[in-house]
C-alpha cells in the first residue's frame, strides 16, 4: 500500500484531466445547442477541478500546467486528440469517461492516497459517463448522418484506447488489476455501442506509437499546438502573478 | 389580475374592462403573469426586449470564451469557464421566459441569425488582451447590472424572476472582473499597462450600453409607463459613472475622460460627451466584430443542425419529449 502520494501518478491523472478540460473548453461558444454549452462546460470544470487537486499534489499547479514542455506531460494521447465534430467529441468522452469512472471507482474503494480525491471524482465522472452514453444513443439511433458521424468518431479514436490500461506508475493497480479494468471497460462500451445500433470498431487498440506512449511523454502533433495556445500568455510574463 | 387565456382577436379593439384592469394592475405594481390578458403591444415589446437580452447573453459568450484556452492560471481558467457557462445558463432562462409569451427559442434564434433581432452592441468590440476579460467583468457587467437590477421589479413576472437570479450571478462576475483587474494593476509594469489599455478601450462603449440619450430613445417612454423599465437611460448612466469613478481610483487605474469630475452642486460626476456616431455605426453593423460574432453564431447553429436533428429523431422514435 502506498502511504504518500506518488507524484508520477498524480501527474498522469492530473494531466489527463487538465488536457481534456482544455479541449472541452474549446467548445465554448461553438456547441450545437445551448444545453450543450452548459453541459460541456460543466464537464470541463469538473475535470479542471480534478486537475488542480492532482497537480497540486505533484507540485505548483501553474508551474506544472504552464511551464512544462510537451515531452514532460504524462496524459493519455486519447485526451489530447482534437475535438473534431460533436460526434468525435462524444466518442472521446465515452471512451474516457467510462475509463475514468472505473479507475476512480477502484481508487476510491482502496485505501491509497488517492482514495479521497477519487471518492469525489467518481460522482462527477458518473455524470460525464451518463452524458456521453446518452449522446451515443441519440446519435447512433438518430439520423443516418448522426449514425455515420458517431461511428466514424468511435473508429478514429479506437487506436488510442489500449493505452488506458497500461499500469500507471505509482498507482496500486498492477497489470492484472488493469486487465480486469479493461475487461469491464470493454463490456461497458460494447453495451452502449450495441444499444445505439452501432458496431464496435475493429482493429488494434494500440499502434506502434500509442502503446503507453503518452504516459511516457510521447504525444501526437496536435498536442504541441494545444499547449502553445494554453501556455503562451503565462510564459510571456515570467514570474508574474495573475 | 384578470385571468384570460387569449388576446383579443386580431383587428378587434380589446375589451375596455380588460385594458382598465391591466393598466390598474401595472400601476399598482402587481405582476403580469403569462395567462393574464395583456395588450398586444406590451407582449411584443417584452418579446423584443427579452429576446435582445437572451441574444446578448449567448453572443456575449464569444468575447470571453476567446480567452478560456489562454487563461494565464488554472484558477483564472476555472473562473472564466464558469462565467461563460453562467451566460449560457442566463440565455436558457431568458429564452424560457420569452416562451411564456408564446415565442419559441428556435423562432428567436432564427431572427437573431437573420439579423432581425439585435443583441447588445458592446459585444461587437474585440477582447484583445487578457485584461479585457477583467474590463468586461468590471465595466460591462457593472453597466449591465445597473440596467438590470430595476428589471427584477419589472411588471412581467417571468422576466422579473429570471432577472433576480441573473443579477445575483452578474454581481459575482463583476467582483471577479474587478479582482482580476486589481491583480493586474498591482502586478508587473506590463500587467498594469495591459489593465489600463483595456479600461481605456472599454470605458466609452460601456457608457453607450445604457442606450441613446433620453430624448432620442425610441422605446423608453412606453416601457416606463408599462413598468418594464423604471429609470431613464441617462439616469442609469449617471448612476453607473458615480459608482465606477471611486472603483477606478481604488484599482489605481484612470478613466479616459478629461472632463470627468465631481460636481458638488449636482451631487454627481460630470463626464465628457459620448461619441454617439460610433454607437450608431456599431449598431448599424459597422463595429469591429459584428460580422465575426454573428458569423460564429450562425456557423455553430448550422454545424449543429445535424446534432439537433438526431436528438429530435431519437426522441420521436423513443417517444420522449424533444431533447
Amino acid at each position: 500500500m502506498t502511504t504518500t502520494v506518488d507524484k508520477a501518478a498524480a501527474l498522469a491523472l492530473g494531466d489527463d484531466a487538465l488536457v481534456l478540460a482544455q479541449r472541452l473548453g474549446e467548445w465554448a461558444g461553438h456547441a450545437p445547442v445551448l444545453e450543450e454549452e452548459v453541459a460541456l462546460a460543466n464537464i470541463a470544470l469538473d475535470l479542471l477541478g480534478q486537475a488542480r487537486v492532482l497537480l497540486s499534489l505533484a507540485g505548483d499547479e501553474d508551474e506544472l500546467a504552464f511551464l512544462r514542455e510537451e515531452r514532460e506531460f504524462r496524459n493519455l494521447q486519447l485526451v489530447e486528440q482534437a475535438n473534431g465534430d460533436f460526434a468525435h467529441t462524444i466518442a472521446r468522452q465515452l471512451y474516457f469517461s467510462v475509463y475514468q469512472q472505473l479507475l476512480y471507482g477502484e481508487l476510491a474503494a482502496g485505501d491509497g492516497p488517492f482514495a479521497p480525491l477519487a471518492a469525489k471524482a467518481v460522482k462527477e465522472t458518473a455524470y460525464h459517463r451518463d452524458h456521453a452514453e446518452q449522446w451515443t444513443l441519440r446519435l447512433g439511433d438518430g439520423t443516418d448522418e448522426s449514425r455515420r458521424r458517431v461511428q466514424a468518431g468511435l473508429a478514429a479514436l479506437w487506436k488510442f484506447t489500449g493505452e488506458m490500461f497500461r499500469p500507471v506508475e505509482g498507482l496500486d493497480l498492477d497489470a492484472e488489476a488493469m486487465a480486469a479494468l479493461e475487461a469491464r471497460w470493454l463490456a461497458a462500451v460494447t453495451a452502449v455501442v450495441e444499444k445505439a445500433g452501432l458496431t464496435l470498431p475493429e482493429g488494434p487498440r494500440t499502434g506502434a506509437w500509442t502503446a503507453g506512449a503518452g504516459r511516457q511523454g510521447l504525444h501526437t502533433e496536435p498536442f504541441g499546438r494545444m499547449l502553445a495556445e494554453m501556455q503562451h500568455l503565462h510564459r510571456s510574463h515570467p514570474g508574474a502573478s495573475w | 389580475m384578470v385571468a384570460m387565456t387569449q388576446d383579443a382577436a386580431a383587428g378587434q379593439a380589446p375589451d375596455p374592462a380588460l385594458v382598465a384592469a391591466f393598466d390598474a394592475a401595472v400601476a399598482a405594481d402587481e405582476r403580469v403573469e403569462p395567462r393574464d390578458w395583456m395588450p398586444a403591444e406590451y407582449r411584443a415589446s417584452l418579446v423584443r426586449q427579452m429576446a435582445q437580452h437572451a441574444h446578448s447573453e449567448i453572443i456575449g459568450m464569444q468575447p470571453e470564451a476567446n480567452w478560456i484556452t489562454r487563461a494565464p492560471s488554472l484558477r483564472r481558467k476555472a473562473i472564466l469557464m464558469a462565467k461563460v457557462q453562467d451566460e449560457a445558463g442566463h440565455g436558457l432562462y431568458l429564452y424560457s421566459a420569452a416562451e411564456t409569451l408564446g415565442t419559441s427559442r428556435d423562432e428567436l434564434l432564427d431572427k437573431l441569425h437573420a439579423g432581425k433581432q439585435k443583441y447588445s452592441s458592446i459585444f461587437n468590440y474585440p477582447t484583445l488582451t487578457w485584461a479585457d476579460v477583467g474590463a468586461i467583468g468590471w465595466l460591462v457587467d457593472g453597466a449591465a447590472i445597473t440596467n438590470q437590477v430595476p428589471l427584477c421589479r419589472c411588471s412581467y413576472g417571468p422576466y422579473a424572476r429570471a432577472m433576480v437570479r441573473i443579477c445575483k450571478e452578474e454581481s459575482f462576475h463583476q467582483r471577479q472582473g474587478y479582482e482580476l483587474l486589481l491583480a493586474l494593476s498591482q502586478g508587473t509594469e506590463a500587467q498594469h499597462a495591459m489593465a489600463q489599455d483595456a479600461v481605456d478601450r472599454w470605458w466609452w462603449p460601456s457608457l453607450m450600453m445604457f442606450g441613446p440619450p433620453d430624448d432620442e430613445s425610441a422605446h423608453s417612454a412606453q416601457s416606463m409607463a408599462w413598468r418594464i423599465k423604471r429609470h431613464s437611460n441617462d439616469e442609469l448612466r449617471q448612476r453607473f459613472v458615480d459608482i465606477a469613478v471611486p472603483q477606478a481610483e481604488a484599482l489605481g487605474l484612470t478613466l479616459p475622460d478629461p472632463d470627468l469630475k465631481w460636481n458638488e452642486e449636482r451631487g454627481h460626476h460630470d463626464f465628457g460627451t459620448i461619441d454617439w456616431s460610433e454607437f450608431w455605426e456599431v449598431l448599424k453593423g459597422n463595429g469591429p466584430c459584428n460580422e465575426q460574432r454573428i458569423g460564429q453564431r450562425r456557423r455553430a447553429h448550422e454545424e449543429g443542425a445535424w446534432v439537433r436533428d438526431a436528438a429530435a429523431e431519437y426522441a420521436r422514435k423513443h417517444g420522449e419529449a424533444k431533447a
